[in-house]
């Protein structure tokens, strides 16, 4: 299922823990890094670097494939997707069979077949967000920068 | 369920008291609370790390973020509907900070010609002393507009009903053209206010206003704010600031690195950082007060303006009236499809008596407030030519529509009544003066 508003994205960020981050570069300037670091140091969500090119980012262990990572930890509840689009599909394929909950592609990170794939196999799928953005959304982040979270509510934060 | 309070599109009203204020998760207040601090300690020296290089979300300094100021911008780009916003120490700031986000030496600029006197003259000569050229262009005129545009064009700036001429801006026709050409379209919604229009619906990118005017109402602090619709192409090419390594952070690329989110970053994190024309948390929490009941003051504002405006038109001591709500206006039109609550209520008007008259008539008003500001909940009045837009060249002046013996209302929230009343005693000491003179 394409997830599309900011309700079934809060939901599955809430019903999630693992994070499998293809693309997960150990480049500090890189926007996936920070995606990468922003995810590890809050804590919520347990990432793991997707990257054979390397063998660690700050201390996590970095697999060569998806297909390593479940091997040892079991399915990934996400695939975060850093990578062209038109590497997208291979990833979708590899998700799939690394048999993913949802995948989530980043920013500009925009291809229909590997929407599509992800879609038919069961997969929720979000297109064109930022993993981090939308965390920072519920966790009060994004109102701390002045960003319009979108939440309405009389609820202390916490509480709910 | 919280789905479906997440997706449900909450009113304006709503908006006002709740955007951006929920209960303080620190504390459970209900009341937004005064942060008044200048810094915030860190969790660790990782987490400091993390924040200096913007990895994660949190406060460091006032002078970049503050709890109460983020309330108060969380606010206003929630009513404007907006991505975020940026507040600032006032309306001018603002502007210089919005622009400085994605202009510099040798870039250029296009403006409508019709704007607040201080408006142009922070673009005619600190702009241009800072090497960014800006070319004014006459209102609504895109033949024109389209003509100036250069290579080095960075973004096309009016404001939604201009001041003081009360000319209505044409936006979704700006934005078209804004756009066709890689542009942002910046608007300074001062007059309007969210409540009785909100640009980024007709296609602006950057929203501006003077939190000092409407937004407060009280007139009781200075301040201004920035939101962005967050939709515009940023990485596109035509703003290398935001798409091109910043020296300013390791060479971070913002477009790249924070994609919808670049400009705004960019403008709290490199711009309000350097410039430092930041807001005061206590200003903040005195303009949050003051939207709680924006959505109820602005049809108020709008009710007693337009009544002023008819009792005006019929007077014999008065030559002409510019006010978008009379069906007479030029610009009635445009207000109709833009400012359908109202044409706001800030307008101006001719006596025939000339400069004599115009001064003799604000001398004359015993509850009208002589003062330089707008949008206050009392009623304000000004003439333009002896302040305002003193610091233009009579020429400039002339340019901009501004003549001798043009009055600026700013009308409030008091009884119509005692309003007329007022002007009636004024208008008659006036005409007297003006026998006098001839």
């Amino acid at each position: 299922m394409i997830l599309t508003t900011v309700a079934e994205r809060r939901a599955l960020l809430d019903r999630s823990l693992t994070v499998a981050m293809v693309g997960a570069s150990p480049n500090p300037t890189r926007p996936s890094y920070f995606v990468f670091s922003y995810l590890r140091t809050k804590g919520m969500l347990r990432v793991s670097p997707i990257n054979p090119m390397t063998a660690e980012i700050d201390g996590l262990k970095s697999y060569a494939s998806l297909a390593d990572y479940a091997a040892e930890n079991g399915p990934p509840d996400i695939v975060d997707v850093f990578r062209k689009p038109a590497d997208a599909p291979a990833v979708s394929r590899e998700a799939i069979a690394a048999g993913a909950r949802a995948i989530w592609f980043q920013y500009g990170v925009i291809n229909d077949e590997a929407i599509r794939l992800a879609d038919e196999a069961g997969l929720d799928v979000v297109v064109d967000r930022c993993i981090k953005v939308e965390s920072a959304r519920f966790d009060g982040g994004l109102a701390i920068g002045g960003l319009n979270s979108g939440l309405i509510t009389a609820r202390r934060r916490g509480t709910r | 369920m919280a789905s479906e309070r997440d997706d449900r599109r909450f009113g304006m009203r709503t908006r006002a008291l709740h955007a951006g204020t929920p209960p303080d998760p620190a504390t459970g207040a209900r009341a937004q609370p005064v942060y008044l601090t200048s810094s915030f300690v860190f969790d660790s020296t990782e987490h400091a790390a993390e924040l200096f290089a913007l990895r994660t979300y949190g406060n460091i300094y006032s002078r970049i973020g503050n709890p109460t100021v983020a309330a108060f911008e969380e606010k206003v780009a929630s009513l404007e509907g907006a991505l975020g916003g940026v507040a600032t120490a006032s309306g001018l700031a603002a502007q210089l900070t919005a622009i400085l986000a994605l202009a510099q030496n040798g870039d250029h600029l296009v403006a409508s010609a019709s704007l607040y006197g201080g408006t142009v003259t922070q673009f005619s000569v600190t702009l241009k002393r800072m090497g960014i050229d800006v070319t004014f262009v006459p209102p609504n005129d895109f033949a024109a507009t389209r003509a100036v545009i250069r290579e080095n064009t960075r973004l096309i700036y009016t404001e939604t009903i201009g001041n003081p001429l009360g000319i209505v801006a044409d936006l979704r026709a700006y934005a078209e053209l804004a756009h066709e050409h890689g542009l942002p379209l910046m608007v300074d919604n001062t007059f309007a206010s969210p409540i009785l229009c909100r640009p980024i619906e007709f296609g602006a990118d950057i929203v501006v206003q003077s939190a000092t005017k409407f937004l407060g109402g009280h007139g009781t602090a200075i301040g201004g704010i920035i939101v962005e619709a967050g939709t515009f192409p940023w990485g596109a090419g035509k703003h290398p600031l935001l798409s091109t390594p910043s020296p300013g952070y390791h060479d971070m690329n913002f477009a790249e690195t924070f994609g919808e989110f670049a400009y705004l970053m960019r403008v709290r994190t490199e711009v309000l950082r350097d410039i430092g024309g930041s807001l005061s948390p206590m200003n903040a929490f005195l303009f949050i007060q003051g939207i709680e009941t924006l959505p109820l003051r602005m049809p108020a504002h709008v009710a007693n303006a337009q009544a002023v405006a008819e009792y005006l038109v019929a007077r014999d001591e008065v030559a002409w009236v510019n006010y978008a709500g009379l069906p007479s206006d030029p610009s009635y039109a445009l207000a109709q499809t833009y400012l359908p609550g109202g044409a706001g209520s800030v307008f101006t008007f001719g006596l025939r008596g000339g400069y004599a008259a115009g001064r003799t008539f604000i001398e004359s008003l015993e509850l009208w407030s002589h003062l330089a500001n707008v949008g206050d909940a009392k009623s304000l009045v000004i003439h333009p030519a002896s302040t305002t837009h003193q610091q233009l060249t009579e020429a400039d002046m002339r340019a901009g529509g501004i003549s001798p013996e043009m009055v600026r209302l700013s009308v409030g929230l008091e009884d119509l009544d005692d309003l007329l009343w007022d002007l009636d005693r004024a208008l008659t000491a006036a005409a007297a003066a003006g026998t006098v003179r001839t």
